[in-house]
């Protein structure tokens, strides 16, 4: 299960991190070395274990669909790298 | 004023109660502490006006006869507790200059009983890290040195800034937070106690979340009574956070100085790792001779799936931080580098603001979850992690609390592990099973090993049995007679 360049640059753009050329060789020798470490949990038997994804036991609590918290849009907008008017400036999505 | 520094939380709050002195004083002698401790950068933002104001409106209430439970008392916030208006980081660039217009849930509940906010405390990048040398602001020192030697320790991580505050007397106590281990090695590398409660006994909600399955809050104290007095005003049930548990908060300092008589303590085989240093293996046996002579039963336990435990976290943990740390994407917080369309904006923004060990694990996470490797890595861990939980189910047929060692080793030299992150990872071993099994864990010193710096036991409790974990721990620290400090040389 090698992790190779093309791996990692894959890897990397979904995860939407820009990683130059020079790295990606870095990279996959350090995710080897810890996927390799991880390997061993091969070797437990899981057959028929049901898979813990909370130690919670309790399911989703639920409540009133109704409005808790906003309406201020200068204090959602307060810490934007770009805002005007109470909007976020992001970059044109559609061309 | 060093006197008033030296105290106790329990020791102050009772001072303050006698009128010996007034919550401005106290206050002000920690700020004049933390301004003389810059070395030891500990501290990233120090909020002294913001502290003094909170004092003198303590006094102000004590004076009415309404104080709170912690009223008056100056503590430190990890900076991964959002504070309003006060800058909050993760000790990531990513987030450079965010000021919270809210505050989380769990500091929330601390002003309420009357705590004195001093500042917020340096942490690993995002709390990813055992050293703290993955921040941004850069590494805590230790105050504890080695006998050996003058060299720089880590205070361990993440909540590195948090247990070397508390162990250096820059305030009372500390917030912190434990993902895989991070309250309660820092506290074994400082002489301080920490404990990581019960998954869901603290509220996230306000606390930037790192891997949402397995992050708790906890504090970091001088004493194991002070971690109790701490903790009771963190946890409590919020609606805000999905997985908080609606369960009656005890005062937990009353089950400090109970007696143990009768406790049954496992003591788990799979703890015994290869390359343990002699010295911990004895403190381990220390611990259990102590134990004895309080009145408990000593019962050999077995884990089997201990080994698993730390693999398992480094599939479940990196993918939930890859899921988690989604969010920072330039446009609504934080930094924004600009690139040529909306895509690269995202890209470079996320490259120039994350760290390397953060992005080390954004990209473990993305790819375990990613198509084609999703059952063979992320639905595996999740199964072992069920095993994990199972080990700890039989033992608490034989036992009402366990004993092992908190970390493998005493406090290592800032740089020594860097480079090598399976290494550094390993710094874990002992405490990731109670985060993936969602139990209370608590550390605290037990005693110096030869270099004369401080080693920490720990003891895991049964879910939601704090209590036990404290008692446990009280009459530990009474046998550990442990009182030793770090010489100042900052």
């Amino acid at each position: 299960m090698a992790i190779d360049v093309a791996t990692v640059r894959k890897v990397a753009r979904l995860a939407r991190i820009a990683t130059p050329e020079d790295r990606l060789e870095p990279l996959a020798q350090e995710l080897n070395g810890i996927m390799a470490w991880i390997e061993q949990l091969a070797e437990v038997d899981t057959d028929g274990v049901e898979p813990l994804t909370s130690v919670v036991g309790a399911g989703a609590p639920l409540r009133d669909d109704v409005v808790t918290m906003g309406g201020d849009a200068s204090v959602i907008t307060s810490n934007a790298p770009k805002s005007v008017d109470g909007f976020f400036v992001v970059p044109k999505v559609v061309e | 004023m060093s006197a008033l520094t030296s105290l106790t939380l329990k020791g102050a709050i009772d001072g303050l109660e006698a009128g010996d002195f007034t919550s401005v004083e106290l206050t002000t002698a920690h700020i004049e502490a933390i301004e003389a401790a810059r070395a030891l950068n500990a501290f990233i933002v120090e909020t002294p006006e913001q502290a003094l104001s909170m004092a003198a409106a303590s006094d102000a209430r004590r004076a009415l006869g309404a104080a709170g439970p912690l009223d008056g008392a100056p503590l430190g916030i990890k900076d991964l507790f959002c504070t309003k208006g006060v800058q909050t980081t993760a000790c990531s660039n990513i987030l450079k200059g965010f000021v919270p217009e809210y505050e989380s849930t769990v500091t929330s509940q601390l002003w309420r009983d009357g705590a004195v906010m001093l500042g917020k405390l340096n942490l690993d990048q995002f709390a990813m890290g055992s050293s703290n040398e993955t921040s941004a602001f850069g590494p805590v020192t230790n105050p504890w040195r080695s006998t050996a030697s003058n060299k720089a320790l880590t205070p361990g991580g993440s909540s590195g800034g948090s247990a070397a505050a508390v162990a250096a007397d820059l305030c009372l106590g500390a917030t912190a937070t434990d993902t895989g281990g991070s309250i309660r090695q820092p506290a074994a590398f400082t002489g301080t106690v920490g404990i990581k409660p019960t998954y869901g006994r603290c509220s996230r909600w306000g606390v930037v979340a790192f891997a949402s399955s397995l992050d708790q809050a906890g504090p970091i104290a001088k004493t194991v009574e002070d971690a109790a007095l701490l903790l009771t005003s963190m946890c409590g049930h919020d609606p805000k956070d999905s997985t908080s548990l609606d369960v009656p908060v005890p005062d937990f300092t009353q089950f400090v100085g109970k007696s143990v008589k009768g406790l049954k303590i496992g003591i788990p085989k799979e703890y015994r790792v290869d390359n343990m240093p002699a010295e911990i293996e004895k403190l381990w046996e220390d611990g259990i001779a102590w134990l004895k002579e309080a009145g408990c039963e000593i019962v050999d336990i077995s884990l089997p799936h201990t080994k698993y435990a730390l693999p398992a976290y480094y599939i479940v943990a990196p993918a939930e931080a890859s899921s988690n740390l989604a969010r920072y994407d330039g446009m609504r917080y934080g930094l924004r580098a600009e690139g040529g369309n909306l895509t690269e904006t995202y890209e470079n923004t996320r490259a120039e603001g994350f760290g390397d060990e953060v992005k080390r694990r954004i990209l473990i996470g993305t790819y375990v979850l990613s198509a084609g490797y999703y059952d063979a890595y992320y639905l595996k861990a999740l199964k072992v992690r069920r095993r994990i939980a199972e080990d700890f189910d039989k033992a608490w047929e034989r036992c009402d609390a366990i004993l092992t060692p908190t970390a493998p080793s005493a406090a290592f030299g800032l740089g020594e592990n860097s480079n090598d992150p399976i290494a550094m990872y390993l710094n874990d071993v002992f405490t990731v099973t109670t985060n993936l099994a969602g139990l209370p864990g608590l550390s605290l010193p037990a005693g110096l090993d030869s270099n004369g710096l401080p080693l920490g036991l720990q003891i895991i409790g049964k879910p939601l049995d704090e209590g036990t974990v404290f008692s446990v721990a009280g009459a530990m620290e009474k046998a550990a007679g442990f009182n030793a400090k770090a010489g100042k040389w900052w």
